[in-house]
């Protein structure tokens, strides 16, 4: 089988990889977004407390 | 307590406490990540080239492989909220309650998949990226279901009530679990019945069954990654004026 084959899946690649690629850009954005966020947070904490200190 | 090993309780207990969770699942997280990436390669691997076409949908089934592991993680991450918010109810414990909102939005991510993939397998197959079937309505329930615990989560600022009210949002939802499950035997519509979960005489054959459940089991694994790193900010926020937070903050700014 060859890659161009494998793209078009029997005519249904349009089917098949949009249901991948939304899939994928779901499951990225749950694990991507909370680690952002977490850091984010970590750094407003730290300046937070930096401006308490002094 | 005799039932239960002493070390299997004692780690529990442990877990229980904020600082130990948020350390111990740093540590775990390579790990996870290691599984899940070996899941999903061979699961990919197995399901989208080793596989061969279905006799009569050819290629387009290959969707299966996303549709029905997203569906069944959509139904086990409720019945885990509920759990978990059960337990926030009954005994109290922070953790629960963390888990469970944490879950929330996993499994809202997992139900639209389920929704998407289905709807683009069924444009090429029934002729309709939708029919008001109750498969597909219960499952669309479902996304509601989670939608509303993440907004009215959202809506109360003290977050341990919030807590509770999700809970109960979560558990008188969990009647829709089985009209999901069953709705395809209940109701003759269009959506087909179980082809897998006939444990004694599955009806598709094994080099498409294992890839599906190699599938199944990356999700599963996804599913524990993605919680614990919402419940790790959820768990920091919500213990940002305890002293093992503000150690935390202070040495991530080094």
């Amino acid at each position: 089988m060859n890659w161009q084959e494998f793209f078009a899946m029997g005519g249904y690649g349009f089917y098949v990889w949009t249901a991948y690629g939304i899939t994928f850009i779901v499951l990225v954005a749950n694990v991507v977004v909370p680690i952002v966020q977490r850091k984010q947070f970590l750094r407003q904490q730290a300046l937070k407390q930096q401006r308490q200190d002094l | 307590m005799w039932l239960i090993p002493d070390p299997v309780v004692r780690f529990f207990h442990r877990m229980a406490s904020p600082p130990h969770f948020y350390a111990f699942t740093e540590r775990l997280m390579p790990w996870l990540t290691a599984v899940f990436v070996l899941l999903l390669g061979c699961g990919l691997y197995g399901g989208l080239i080793l596989a061969p076409p279905d006799y009569q949908q050819g290629d387009s089934y290959r969707i299966i492989y996303i549709h029905v592991p997203a569906a069944w993680m959509s139904l086990f991450i409720y019945v885990v909220m509920a759990v978990t918010g059960a337990i926030g109810l009954i005994w109290r414990i922070k953790l629960a309650e963390i888990v469970m909102i944490s879950s929330a939005s996993i499994g809202a991510g997992f139900t639209f998949i389920a929704l998407v993939t289905g709807s683009l397998w069924g444009k090429p197959m029934w002729g309709a990226w939708w029919v008001w079937d109750a498969r597909l309505t219960s499952e669309l329930i479902l996304l509601f279901l989670y939608l509303g615990v993440i907004g009215l989560y959202g809506a109360i600022d003290d977050k341990r009530m919030a807590s509770r009210a999700v809970a109960i949002l979560a558990l008188v939802g969990v009647v829709n679990i089985p009209i999901i499950h069953y709705s395809v035997e209940w109701w003759n519509t269009l959506h087909q019945g179980p082809t897998v979960t006939k444990l004694d005489k599955p009806s598709i054959h094994v080099t498409m069954l294992v890839p599906l459940l190699l599938m199944a089991l990356a999700f599963k694994v996804y599913y524990l990654i993605a919680m614990i790193q919402h419940a790790r900010v959820e768990l920091l926020q919500r213990e940002r004026n305890s002293q093992w937070v503000k150690n935390i903050a202070a040495g991530s700014a080094k």
